[in-house]
Formats: C-alpha cells, structure tokens, sequence
C-alpha cells in the first residue's frame, strides 16, 4: 500500500480534497440509505464544501449530495491520491 | 462466474384494471424528470389520491396508446426499493402484486451511474421494463456522450432516449411500450449479480427458503432481501417459516450482517459495466453553473442571506398582488353575492337565509377568498422547487433545524406554512424518518399563515397607528421563537433527543418547467378547494348554527353564552366575553375573528369597527388579543389534516392542548407585562 496514513471520518476531509470510502460506521438503515444515493465502500467522493461545521456537499458517482455533520462522521475515507 | 440467479418460472400475470387496458408503472429516482414524463402523457387527465393506507400520493392517469387507452400509475419516487421508507414498499409491491404489464423506468443520462441503481433493483422484479433515458440534453451541455443502443444491447432491456422538458422522444417511448405489450419485443433485464464472495451464501438461503415464499413474491428477490437485511422481508419470511428452518436460516444471515454491502457493491458493478459500455466523457473537471450557484447559494451565511431575501420578496409579492385581490373578492364577490342570496331566500324559513347567507356563503366565501394569495405562494414554492433551489434552503436552514433535533428538510414544509398550515402539515411527507415528521407536524401549527397576518393587519393599526409594522414584525419573530422553544423542548421531552439522518441530494440547477409548475399550482389549489367546501364547511355551518340558536340573535346564543362562561379564563389575558368568543369562532377559519366582533359590536366590517375597538380595549388587552391569535390553536382545516396525516386522535390533541396552553400563557403574560409597564 503505498498510503499508510490510517482511515479518517469523511467530516475531516478539507473543500476540495478527494478521498475513497473504507467502511461505514452508521446503523444499517443509513448505510442502506447511503449506498442507494451512490456511498459504497470503494467508492471516490470529492468534498465540494465544508466549513468545518454544519452540513457539507460532496460528489460522488457524478451526484452531488448534501450530509449532515453526524453522517459524515459515520464514515470512515482514506486519501486517494495515489491512484 | 456462479450463476447466482436460479431462473424462476414467471407468474402468471393477473389484470389489475379491466380488459384491454395496459397497466403501465412509471419508476424513477427523484430529481429524474418522472413527473414531467408522467405530466407529459397524462397532461389533466390524472387523478391524485393516496395509496391505500398510507399517507403516500398516487398519481394515476389515463393516456392514448397509439389509439388505446393505457393507464399509468406514478409509483412514489425512490432511490431504491429496500424497505426503508413507505414510499419503496409501495413501489415495489406494487410492481410484485399487481403486476402492470410494463414498467417504463426513468433514468437521467446526465446522472446514468446513480440513477441505474433503481433499475438494479427494478431488474431483480421480473417485470417487463422500458428504460426512458431522460436529459440527454444536459448530458450533452455537460460533455457526455451516452449511446442509447450500446445501453440497450448490454442492459437486455429497450432504451428510449428523451428530453421531457421539451417534449422530445415522447413518440418513440410510446411506441417501443406498445411493441413491448404487443410481445414484438423483448423487455426482460438481465438483473445484477451479488459480489462473488455471497453467491455462494446467497444460494444456500435461497435453496432454504424457497419452498415456504408466499406468493406472489419471486424467491430470488426474497433472499437477496434477506441478505440485504430488509426489515419488511425479514418479518415475512419469520411469519411464512416453520421456528426451526427459519433459526438456520436466521444464523447465516447473522453472520453476514455486512452482506448488504456486498449486495449494493454487486450493483454498481453491474452499473459499472453498463456506464463503462455506453458512455463517453471527453471533457472532465468543468465547473459547472450549478457548483458557482451553489458558491452563493450554498454557503453558511450568503446563503441564510440569499434565502432571507427570496422569502421576502416571496411575502412582498403575496402581501402587494395577493391581498389586495382577497380584499376585493371578499367586496366584489362574497359580499354581493350573501346580498343576492338574501334576496331570493326572502320566501324561505328565517333561519335557512341565516344558514345560507352566514353560513354557506360567509363562512366558506371567506375561506376561499385567501385562494389568490394561496396561488401565489404555491406557484412561488413550486417555482423554487423546480429550478432546484428549495435543496440549498434546507441545506442552509439545517444548522438552525438541528436546535430542535429536526434536519433541513423539515424547513421546507414549514416554509410553506407562511401561506396556509394546511398545506405545510401535508408537506411534512418529504422528511424521511417519522419522529422528525411527527414533530414537524406539531410545531407547523406556529408559523404565521396569511389569515392570522390578516387578522393582525386589521387589529394593528387600530392600536398601533404608525408602529403597527413593528409590532407585526414583533408577533412575526414572537411565533418563530415560540416554534423553535417548542420544537425544542418536545424533541427533548417526546423524542428523548434523537435526531435523524441528514443525507439529501443537491439536484442539478436547471430552466423550471412551466407545465410542471402549472400542474403543481392547480392540485394544491383544488385539494385546498375540496377542503373548503367539505372539513370547512361542515364547520361553518356549525358556528353558525351556534351563533343562531336558540333565539336567532348572535348576543344570546349558545355561542354567546359559552363566551360568558369562558369569560373568567378570557380575563386572565384582559379579554371581555365579545373578545373571548372572537377568539373561539377563530377555529373554523382565523380571519373569522374580526367577523366576529364585527357581528358583536353590531357593525358592518368595513363601517368603524376599528375605530370602536380602539374606543372599547385598552392597548394591553390588544397587544394580548394579537399574541393569543398568533399562537392559537390550528384552525380547523389544519387539525383535520393533522388527524389525517399522524392517523392518530392523540397526536392530534396534544397539538390542540399544546398550542391553547402556548397561546394563553404567552396572553396572560404580555397582558399582566404591558399593564405593569403601563401601555
């Protein structure tokens, strides 16, 4: 692996940055709801806007998608960079 | 590759509608132009009711199918079918149970990978299936090339290429559905296989199952339910199994609980292959309008601003184009036509001119006069909504939304509230999780609808002169504040906290669809129509009956003598029994309360009653009379759609009773406050 940097929430990733999803650490309903809007693990998200508080907006499989705070948090991404 | 899908003999296919007429199910994600294909073919000829038992809409109607009638039913729109909201079991048994002879799944081709996740789902159905690939349009401004054949050839499935919003593709949709049901073509998807690490798993709790699935359910689809963890799937399957089979079969998925991402992952792989197939990209890492819109619109505080000021402009429009033509119609159409009634009752008993004229004619009349400002504020909600907007509302509203345990969504009903609470308590479908719905529906009753600002803007000024702006502005802020205290405080005492997820998608700006607007505006207006003249008016007839009775003369009725029974409560907030009783006949409809003193002080409306008032009650009393109504119990119409949308008497009395104690506390103390502070 040439990225040994651990998986961190989604919340934590800066405006602008790209990262991939590793798991989800929310309940079945939200993963399910989650996964239905385009969130599964593997996939490529891009944090379009976070101010570090309140909701953010992130693309992912062409969809941009509003999270609140708590959801982002729920899922753990790691740095894509290296693809 | 496993062949993870046993094939399964097709049911039979029983007729939902009667002979002849082809049911065809119109599927989609939200956001894909499913009510503009659906408006499309339908145009007025469409029925809009609720799926039995649920407070889901249903929209069906009847359109020519190159020379015969066909029926379409719009299913709920949905990202997936798993049982996590009504809206997907309702779209998915009715697809298993009734069985339309076609099922036309509307796609994006600007948004192909996200929106093929529904027909993932819809191709495990064994349903005939259509895709409409809609937007080729802004896949094309947006540099993608997506071919419809190579869609077509990999999916097994016909693919339609269109742009709805003008009209385009209509014809060859219409003709591929019919060359469909003819059996001139083949519609039968080769659905997604799971992630090879469950096939395996996946056939073992089928082979186990399969002998106890009830009809008509396809055993395939009921294990992958299964092993997705499917609530609804799973309570059928313990209730159609013997204790002991179900127990081995409940082990397996124990442990595989993580199945169902192996399930959706199997999905967009298949999607993968598909977008990989068909589509092009030769430009990428455009910024598009929507991203710089949503710079604005989007941000913390820009985006309150921006709302701030497109709700104003909202209230400027409604307040300068909608009131004054509520005004008239109540001068130029109600008023002459009680006089003409009265005329040609004069033959009939006394009290039948009383029930027609107060009754009928000034109870409902009133109550729909408010239909222009409704029409405004409808067509500037739908508006909003079509262009895409009313997402970044709720977007920006959910830091303030979170005060109450309640997410964005929740603000867009309550927006709607401005105009009527009525409508806005039946907004309250758009918030997924039911405790957040449920709590919508209990505060809505406190956002400030246009016929308490009526009632406001009659008695104001006659007190206030010069500063009655302020002191609307003032009873404006006062019931927000109420709204968010009282959201707060039954999250904590009723829903312990909990708070549900925010997860919503940001949809794509893009040029409203008049049509669609237009077709919005008309079922609102005539489902307020309907209300009036059915809820309403049974109400009116009873205040005016009350008011009549015994003696026909409104200061001795039963009425008037339930106000003096009541006056000692009234007197706690400085009311007088004519002010307690306005306030009681406020229930049908607000604006009846200034009818009301109006008929009590034994004067016309327009003719003084302003200037006896302001002679009559003491600026304190005022003040408290404005307070009371602001946060008085929900007008009749809003508690019989309360009652129709929680299902539950309880939930609807604890509104009422939340709101009476609300508004005579908040009374009480800003009588004995301006009294003490001598105004």
């Amino acid at each position: 692996m040439p990225d040994s940097q651990p998986p961190f929430p989604l919340a934590d990733l800066e405006a602008g940055r790209e990262a991939v999803i590793v798991e989800f650490k929310a309940g079945r309903a939200v993963t399910s709801r989650l996964a239905s809007l385009g969130l599964t693990p593997g996939v490529r998200v891009n944090m379009v806007q976070n101010y570090g508080r309140g909701p953010l907006i992130v693309t992912a499989r062409g969809t941009r998608l509003a999270l609140g705070r708590g959801e982002a948090a729920k899922i753990l991404v790691e740095r894509g960079n290296h693809a | 590759m496993p062949d993870c899908h046993a094939a399964v003999a097709a049911p039979e296919r029983t007729r939902l509608a009667e002979a002849g007429t082809p049911v065809i199910a119109l599927a989609g994600q939200p956001n894909m132009g499913k009510s503009t294909v659906f408006n499309l073919l339908t145009g007025l000829n469409q029925h809009v009711g609720n799926w039995p038992g649920k407070t889901v809409e249903r929209r069906e109607g009847r359109f020519d199918l190159n020379g015969r009638q066909a029926l379409l039913v719009d299913l709920p729109g949905t990202y997936s079918l798993t049982a996590n909201s009504p809206e997907e079991v309702i779209a998915r048994e009715f697809i298993l149970r009734e069985k339309p002879d076609l099922v036309v799944a509307v796609v994006s081709a600007a948004n192909l990978e996200r929106s093929l996740y529904l027909v993932a789902e819809l191709a495990a159905l064994d349903a005939p299936l259509v895709v409409a690939l809609n937007m080729m349009d802004v896949a094309e401004q947006e540099g993608l090339r997506v071919e419809p054949h190579v869609l077509e050839a990999a999916l097994g499935v016909p693919v339609v290429p269109m742009v709805a919003s003008k009209a385009a593709g209509v014809r060859e949709l219409l003709t591929v559905a019919e060359r469909v049901l003819n059996g001139e073509q083949a519609a039968g998807p080769r659905p997604p296989e799971v992630r090879a690490d469950h096939c395996q798993i996946l056939a073992q709790i089928e082979a186990q199952i399969a002998p106890h699935v009830p009809a008509p359910y396809p055993s395939s689809w009921i294990a992958l339910k299964l092993l997705e963890g499917d609530a609804e799937v799973t309570r059928l399957m313990q209730a159609s199994m013997p204790p002991e089979t179900w127990e081995a079969v409940h082990d397996i998925l124990r442990a595989h609980d993580d199945a169902f991402l192996a399930v959706a992952s199997g999905r967009y792989e298949w999607i993968g292959r598909l977008v990989r197939a068909a589509v092009t990209r030769p430009r990428v890492g455009q910024i598009g309008l929507t991203e710089r819109l949503d710079r604005w619109a989007a941000h913390p505080f820009w985006g309150l601003v921006l709302l701030a000021g497109i709700l104003g402009l909202v209230f400027w429009l409604t307040f300068t184009i909608g009131a004054p033509l509520q005004a008239w119609l109540e001068q130029a159409a109600v008023a002459p036509l009680a006089g003409l009634a009265a005329e040609a009752l004069t033959e009939v008993p006394f009290w039948l001119q009383g029930l027609m004229v107060d009754g009928l004619i000034g109870g409902v009349g009133s109550v729909l006069t408010f239909l222009p400002i409704l029409v405004i504020f409808f067509a500037a909600f739908a508006l909003l909504e079509d262009v895409g907007y009313m997402a970044r509302a709720a977007y920006v509203m959910d830091n303030l939304m979170h005060l109450m345990g309640l997410h964005g969504k929740s603000f867009l009903p309550l927006f709607l509230g401005f105009g009527c609470n009525v409508p806005a308590v039946m907004g309250t479908r758009v918030i997924d999780s039911w405790p957040a719905r449920l709590l919508t529906i209990l505060i809505a009753p406190l956002v400030p609808c246009t016929a308490r600002m009526a009632v406001v803007a009659f008695i104001a000024p006659a007190f206030f002169g010069a500063n009655a702006l302020w002191v609307t502005w003032g009873l404006v802020l006062l019931s927000l504040l109420a709204l968010v205290a009282s959201g707060a405080l039954l999250n904590r005492v009723i829903f312990k906290g909990q708070r549900s997820a925010f997860i919503m998608e940001m949809p794509l700006y893009h040029i409203p669809n008049l049509r669609t607007i237009g077709l919005l505006v008309w079922q609102r207006s005539i489902a307020f129509v309907k209300k009036a003249g059915t809820a309403i008016l049974a109400m009116a007839m009873l205040v005016w009956a009350l008011s009549y009775l015994p003696g026909g003369d409104l200061n001795s009725s039963y009425l008037a003598r339930f106000g003096q029974f009541l006056e000692p409560v009234g007197r706690w907030m400085g009311f007088d029994w004519r002010l307690t009783v306005a306030l009681i006949t406020s229930f049908p409809a607000k604006e009846n309360a200034i009818a009301t003193l109006g008929v009590l002080f034994g004067v016309s409306p327009e003719a003084g009653l302003t200037e006896l008032l302001a002679a009559s009650y003491s600026t304190a009393t005022a003040l408290s009379f404005l307070v009371v109504t602001m946060l008085f119990i929900p007008c009749m119409a809003t508690v019989a759609v309360t009652r129709q949308e929680t299902g539950s008497w309880r939930w609807t009395l604890l509104s009422v009773f939340l709101l009476l104690a609300l508004s005579m506390a908040a009374g009480a103390v800003t009588y004995h406050l301006a009294v003490w502070m001598g105004v």
